[in-house]
């Protein structure tokens, strides 16, 4: 019995970890024809059939570029920054259930790596701990706009985070369960059970403030666009470059499931048409990440802080108090 | 034999990284170290089947070190090795065995003198969670309430510290000062 758990925990790590990495590089080609269209241009269009091997050319390219480590920088931490975000971006996913469970060979297989009972707090606190990579890349590479960066960075840390832990719990405090299954079962019922409909002030704050937990274009203000500059990555090269990359894009696919689960019901009743409706779900919240990169401009560092703290902050308390009076 | 492993494992990496963040003399490193020593320190509470500490740890410590980051940033070139003045070492090295032996006798006194046993025993069926909310809304309400009432004080005097003509009391002050004091403030953001 423990071999077995031993051996399906191991290949349900590495699967996840094939998986999201492949999607990591399939997400950017998606990304690029997808800004195409809504620019009105067409995207990578020359390698293989729709331009889809480009992914591959990207992988190729990253894989054999020269590894520069210039003179200046703090080399153990510049070294391992990129590999903070990648590996925490993984980290994260080890409580999320990614389909409903399902039997293979006459084995039942929980895809989900570990079913903690705080599931949910888990995936947000090693979330949180993936912002160090930025953090610490920026501060580490002796570059005043990689250090610019890293403070950006730390300011989006610190505003972000109070609202991503106020706006779920008044979800938290309907189920009364802090781990995903939970949630799920709690919205097993059908459309009119889910979350979105009993708490939709906290599903817009926990939206908002997944964009600034990913760094995506509303607050992406650790690549300061008009920097011409990659802010934090701008000394780093090759694969590191990569890592940091892949840890984003994982994050996104990340962060989509754990609201598709918290709001909109998961996978449902566990059926294949649950399944296909999570993935769906899911496709749709990737989608939406992209479409607000090709629709809104970035905000400035003090405009986040001021919307974080002076008007989100109220509101995600307001709605915990209302939630438990009616709970009461 | 899988607890053990890990067990073992995390208590080497969390000395190592604590180690580090005393000993080294560059910045970087030693809050890099001491925010990876936090993190692993969580690790014990997983082990010992207390999740959510665990995670609350990871929360709350990861958040605290990048204050602390913040500050480094302001105040040091991070990127080169901080020059410490260092006296007497003897006196140094004196004064820090004295103080752990010393926490290691208040930390086991109570050990030694009264043998601790666990007054709440696991409640059946209740998660994490729930067992932590338990016993701080019985036992502990009392302690747990001080400490919101310090959180409160101290969240008020930051407010103070940090804004902006908070020694001015609105109350204490009659309708013609706050009328000159409004004048002054619109003439203050035309200029500015």
């Amino acid at each position: 019995m423990e071999t077995a758990y031993f051996v399906e925990t191991i290949i349900k790590i590495v699967v996840i970890l094939l998986i999201f990495s492949a999607l990591a590089g399939i997400g950017t080609y998606f990304e690029r024809k997808v800004l195409a269209f809504m620019q009105r241009r067409l995207g990578p269009v020359n390698v293989g059939p729709f331009g889809l091997l480009q992914v591959a050319a990207d992988g190729i390219k990253l894989f054999t570029k020269e590894d520069i480590v210039p003179t200046n920088v703090v080399g153990r931490i510049f070294k391992i920054a990129p590999v903070i975000t990648a590996a925490t971006a993984f980290m994260a996913a080890a409580a999320i259930p990614f389909l409903p469970s399902f039997t293979i060979f006459g084995y039942e297989v929980h895809p989900i790596v570990a079913d903690i009972n705080i599931g949910i707090l888990y995936i947000l606190g090693i979330m949180g701990v993936g912002l160090y990579g930025p953090l610490l890349g920026g501060m580490a590479s002796a570059n005043k706009f990689s250090l610019l960066s890293a403070a950006r960075g730390a300011a989006i840390f610190i505003s972000y985070e109070v609202i991503t832990g106020l706006s779920i719990l008044a979800p938290v405090m309907m189920v009364g369960s802090l781990s995903l299954i939970d949630f799920n079962e709690y919205q097993a019922g059908g459309i009119t059970d889910w979350i979105l409909w009993s708490q939709p002030v906290a599903f817009v704050l926990f939206w908002i403030a997944a964009f600034a937990e990913t760094g995506r274009t509303p607050f992406h203000l650790i690549a300061n666009d008009h920097e011409i500059i990659d802010g934090f990555g701008t000394e780093y090269s090759g694969m590191r470059w990569g890592l940091f990359f892949i840890g984003e894009y994982a994050n996104m696919f990340f962060i989509s499931f754990v609201m598709a689960l918290i709001f909109l019901g998961g996978y449902g009743d566990g059926s294949f048409l649950g399944a296909l409706g999570l993935l769906g779900k899911v496709a749709f919240f990737f989608f939406f990440f992209l479409w607000t990169r090709a629709a809104w401009p970035d905000v400035r560092p003090d405009q986040l802080m001021w919307l974080c703290w002076k008007v989100l902050m109220p509101i995600a308390m307001i709605n915990i108090v209302i939630t438990a009076i009616v709970m009461m | 034999m899988f607890e053990a492993i890990a067990f073992y494992l995390f208590a080497f990496l969390t000395i190592s990284m604590f180690y580090i963040a005393v000993t080294t003399s560059q910045a970087l490193y030693a809050l890099s170290s001491l925010a990876a020593g936090m993190i692993f320190i969580s690790a014990f509470f997983f082990i010992l089947g207390a999740d959510f500490l665990g995670a609350v740890q990871i929360v709350v410590y990861s958040g605290a070190v990048m204050a602390l980051y913040a500050f480094g940033m302001m105040f040091f070139d991070t990127t080169r090795d901080v020059k410490e003045k260092q006296g007497n070492k003897a006196i140094i090295l004196g004064l820090s065995v004295i103080s752990a032996a010393l926490i290691v006798v208040i930390v086991s006194a109570p050990i030694i003198g009264s043998n601790i046993e666990a007054l709440y025993p696991m409640t059946e069926g209740a998660g994490n969670v729930k067992e932590v909310g338990m016993v701080l809304f019985t036992k502990y309400l009392v302690p747990f309430e001080v400490a919101a009432v310090m959180l409160l004080v101290a969240m008020i005097a930051g407010i103070v510290l940090a804004g902006k003509k908070m020694d001015l009391s609105l109350t204490l002050m009659n309708e013609q000062e706050i009328l000159k004091m409004r004048e002054e403030d619109k003439n203050k953001k035309v200029l500015s």
